[in-house]
C-alpha cells in the first residue's frame, strides 16, 4: 500500500496520492483503488485514510455548526438567510419568538430586519433540504456591535488551533470577544478599534500563511510589536 | 486587413513566429487575479489573453433550471469587441455560443457536478486578446479558475491544438497558420484519466495524419497540465517561501 507524498506536501487536483486499501477521506476520491486529490491542498493520512486538508474551499452546511449570516429576505413565517454556503437557509420566525407565531399580531421585519447580522446553530439539513436554523440558545442571535470577517473556511480549524490555541491567544493578546462562525466568518468584538484592528490583522495573517509552521508564534510576536509600536507612536 | 503571407513555414520547417513544429507558443498563467469572483484565472498564450471567473456552487436563477440531481455549469465565452483587428460586436455570435457549449462539456466530466444538486457553478471566460486557440486556451484557464474557487475535480483539464499547415505537421496553431492551413483539430484532455473530452476538427486529413496530428497534440496537452499545476501551486508556494526566509 504505497503513499505517493509526505505529509503536508502541496498537493493540486488529479495528483495520484496512495494506492491500496486505504479510504479516500477529504477532499479525495478513490478509482480503481487508487487515491486521487480532488482540490489543492496538503496531504495527510493517517492508519486507514488518506486525506487533503484543502486551502480553499466553500463552505458546506453540517448539522450542529454555528454559523454567521446575514438575512437577505423577510417571509411570510421566517427569514431567509444568506451563510456563504451553496444553500440559503432559514430561520423560522417560531424559533425566534419562542411561541407560537401569529402573522397578524407579529411584524418579523421589527425582529430581523434584511440586511441583520445573526449567529445561529444549522439544526436540520441533507442533500434534499436547505438547511435549517435556531437562534435559541446563550450567544445565538442578532449582532449588535464588532466587525466581521470572512476567511475561507477550511482555514477556520486553524483559526480555532489545536483545542483553542489560537483563538484564544488571540483573545487574550487583543482582549476582544471572537466568535468563530464553521461558514468562514468571524465576528471580532472589543473595547476600542484598536483591538479590533488587531485582532482581524492577526486573523488576516493566519488566513494568508496558515500552511505554514510555527503560526502561533509568529501571530503572538506580531500582536505584541504593533502593541508596542502603538504605545512608542 | 493583414495580408497572409505565402510561407508560414520556411524551408528548415520554422514556422513565422520562429518555433518548431512541435513547439508551444510561451504561456504565462496566473490563479486568483480577481478579488471579487469565488475562482478566477488568466493566462496569455502567445499573443492571445484570456481571463476567467467562476461563482458557485451557488443558488441557481432562474429556479426552474435547477437539476435536483446534480449541480448545473453554465459557461459563458465571450470576446472583448477590441480582442480581434475589426471591431467585433459585443453581443454573443453564434460561434461564440456554440464555444461556450464546447467548453461546458469539455469541463464537465472533470467535476464532481453530482455532490451539490440544486446549485449552479457559472463560468465566464473573457477573450481579451484573439490570436488563435481561444477554445483551448480557455479550457486551460476555466479549469484552473474551477480549482482556484475550490470545486472538487478529478484533475484539471489540458487542451492543445494540433493541425496541418501547408503540408506540414504543427502543434498550438496561431490565428494566421489556422487561417491559411489545411486542418485544425483542437482536443481537450485529462491526463491522469486518460480521457479526451473534447475533439474538434476542420479541415482535411489523412488517417495517419490524424493520428501524428492527434498525439501531438495529446502530448501538447501533457506539457500544459505541468504548467498548470505549477501555477495553481505558484500563490501557496510563494507565501511559504516568504515566511521561511523570514524565519532564518
Amino acid at each position: 500500500m504505497p503513499i505517493f507524498y509526505e505529509r503536508k506536501q502541496l498537493i493540486t487536483p488529479g495528483d495520484l496520492l496512495a494506492e491500496g486499501d486505504y479510504e479516500a477521506s477529504e477532499n479525495t476520491y478513490k478509482e480503481d483503488n487508487k487515491i486521487y486529490a480532488s482540490r489543492i491542498g496538503l496531504m495527510d493520512y493517517d492508519q486507514k485514510k488518506v486525506y487533503v486538508v484543502a486551502l480553499k474551499s466553500f463552505y458546506v452546511p453540517r448539522v450542529g455548526d454555528t454559523v454567521i449570516g446575514k438575512v437577505v429576505e423577510v417571509g411570510l413565517s421566517g427569514w431567509i438567510v444568506d451563510i456563504r454556503a451553496p444553500y440559503l437557509a432559514t430561520l423560522r420566525a417560531s424559533d425566534a419568538l419562542e411561541r407560537p407565531f401569529n402573522p397578524r399580531e407579529n411584524d418579523l421585519t421589527a425582529i430581523f430586519d434584511v440586511g441583520t447580522l445573526v449567529i445561529a446553530k444549522i439544526i436540520a439539513y441533507d442533500r434534499t433540504r436547505d438547511p435549517l436554523l435556531s437562534i435559541q440558545e446563550a450567544g445565538l442571535g442578532k449582532i449588535k456591535r464588532g466587525q466581521v470577517i470572512k476567511v475561507t473556511p477550511t482555514k477556520i480549524p486553524r483559526v480555532i488551533g489545536r483545542k483553542g490555541s489560537m483563538v484564544n491567544m488571540i483573545k487574550q493578546e487583543t482582549g476582544c470577544e471572537i466568535t468563530v462562525g464553521q461558514n468562514g466568518v468571524i465576528l471580532v468584538s472589543g473595547k476600542s478599534p484598536e483591538e479590533e484592528r488587531l485582532a482581524m490583522m492577526a486573523i488576516r495573517k493566519i488566513e494568508q500563511e496558515s500552511h505554514t509552521n510555527g503560526l502561533t508564534d509568529r501571530v503572538t510576536e506580531m500582536i505584541r510589536k504593533e502593541k508596542r509600536g502603538e504605545k512608542n507612536a | 486587413m493583414k495580408k497572409t503571407p505565402e510561407k508560414l513555414i520556411d524551408e528548415k520547417g520554422n514556422r513565422l513566429d520562429g518555433r518548431g513544429p512541435t513547439d508551444l507558443r510561451p504561456i504565462k498563467l496566473e490563479v486568483g487575479v480577481l478579488g471579487n469572483a469565488d475562482g478566477s484565472a488568466y493566462i496569455e498564450q502567445g499573443k492571445s489573453k484570456i481571463l476567467a471567473a467562476v461563482y458557485g456552487p451557488r443558488e441557481v436563477h432562474p429556479k426552474h433550471l435547477a437539476l435536483p440531481d446534480r449541480a448545473l455549469l453554465r459557461c459563458r465565452y465571450h470576446m472583448a469587441p477590441f480582442s480581434v483587428e475589426e471591431r467585433k460586436s459585443p453581443a454573443p455570435s453564434r460561434r461564440e455560443v456554440e464555444l461556450s457549449k464546447v467548453i461546458r462539456e469539455a469541463l464537465e466530466p472533470s467535476l464532481f457536478l453530482e455532490y451539490y444538486p440544486r446549485t449552479s457553478i457559472d463560468i465566464f471566460i473573457e477573450v481579451l486578446q484573439a490570436d488563435g486557440g481561444t477554445r483551448c486556451a480557455g479550457i486551460i484557464v476555466s479549469s484552473l479558475a474551477l480549482a482556484d474557487a475550490g470545486i472538487p475535480m478529478r484533475e484539471l483539464v489540458a487542451a492543445c491544438a494540433a493541425g496541418k499547415v501547408q503540408g506540414h505537421l504543427v502543434l498550438d496553431l496561431t490565428d494566421i497558420e489556422d487561417k491559411g492551413g489545411e486542418a485544425d483539430m483542437p482536443i481537450a484532455f485529462m491526463p491522469t484519466c486518460n480521457a479526451i473530452t473534447l475533439l474538434q476538427m476542420d479541415g482535411m486529413l489523412t488517417n495517419d495524419e490524424f493520428e501524428q496530428t492527434l498525439n501531438m497534440a495529446l502530448d501538447g496537452c501533457r506539457q500544459i497540465s505541468q504548467l498548470q499545476k505549477e501555477a495553481l501551486k505558484a500563490k501557496y508556494v510563494a507565501v511559504k517561501e516568504a515566511v521561511e526566509e523570514r524565519i532564518q
